[in-house]
């Protein structure tokens, strides 16, 4: 068995799948819920790059990026969740789609 | 044993990913999330981010996701929805060409970095290699705590604000006499 070792560019690809996979996922879903699941799959797709190329620097800068980023993120969702929460309850049964509503 | 790793934690995520985005039911997207996450946790142990593994699998997986859960079951919009029809015209090709685009763009980008070692910091301290379980915690917390305690701080109010705000937008407001709406 030859013996392979992961290099920076296998999390780096791996990591671009991940970002492409969110954001199809936020262009073509139209359930509020699951487009935030995918930013926070694009999110992690970041987490990955950070991580990857902060071992490749030998910098423990990347990892401390990545921890901010964990904590902006749960603050999004809560702030998110929140509204979303406030609009469906007015009305059930919401896709993005009927927020136009929300136009001027 | 590396490879290894990589490969099935690799597997995960993009299985986990698939299912966010292809799955009919919220209450099944979300669970996909969790193996994605997990995922990125072993990903982050293989590359030694051992104390990121463990806050992933507390914050995300443990908190986050729940939180998903807890919204889903508590609006109840766990019901299947059906994903054949398209609202808007040519919407998924246009995902598509440009989710490709993009993808073709980015692996274009990583592989013309071609692994170069460029070695600028002074070396991420692991517990594996050190034979130090703190090591990698320790390194962490100086780095957050002296060149980033600014940030870290701006983070604090951050959360603050976040859950000041959301409070104030799930309270149910008082009807007041005269009240203006």
């Amino acid at each position: 068995m030859i013996d392979l070792v992961p290099t920076m560019s296998w999390y780096l690809i791996l990591s671009a799948f991940l970002f492409v996979v969110g954001m199809v996922g936020v262009m073509v879903r139209r359930n509020p819920l699951v487009m935030f699941m995918c930013i926070e799959l694009m999110l992690n797709a970041v987490n990955l790059s950070f991580v990857a190329i902060g071992k490749q620097l030998g910098s423990i800068d990347g990892q401390a990026i990545v921890f901010f980023v964990l904590v902006v993120a749960a603050a999004e969702v809560v702030v998110g969740l929140g509204i979303i929460v406030s609009i469906m309850r007015r009305r059930t049964d919401v896709t993005v789609d009927d927020l136009v509503g929300l136009k001027g | 044993m590396e490879l290894f790793v990589f490969l099935v934690a690799a597997a995960m995520t993009v299985v986990g990913a698939l299912g966010v985005v292809l799955r009919r039911n919220p209450v099944h997207a979300a669970l996909s999330l969790v193996l994605t996450l997990f995922g990125v946790a072993v990903l982050f142990v293989a590359q030694h981010a051992e104390f990121l593994a463990a806050v992933q699998v507390i914050v995300y997986a443990g908190a986050i996701v729940v939180l998903f859960l807890f919204v889903i079951m508590l609006l109840g919009v766990d019901r299947a929805e059906n994903l054949r029809i398209e609202p808007l015209a040519s919407q998924r090709w246009l995902a598509g060409a440009t989710g490709s685009g993009m993808l073709a763009l980015l692996i274009l980008a990583a592989l013309s970095g071609k692994d170069e070692v460029i070695t600028r910091g002074s070396g991420i301290a692991s517990a594996v290699v050190e034979n130090d379980a703190n090591a990698n915690i320790r390194q962490l917390a100086t780095s957050i705590f002296s060149d980033y305690v600014v940030a870290f701080e701006a983070t604090s109010v951050l959360l603050v604000v976040a859950v000041v705000g959301t409070v104030m937008l799930a309270r149910r407001k008082k009807p007041v006499s005269g009240d203006r709406s």
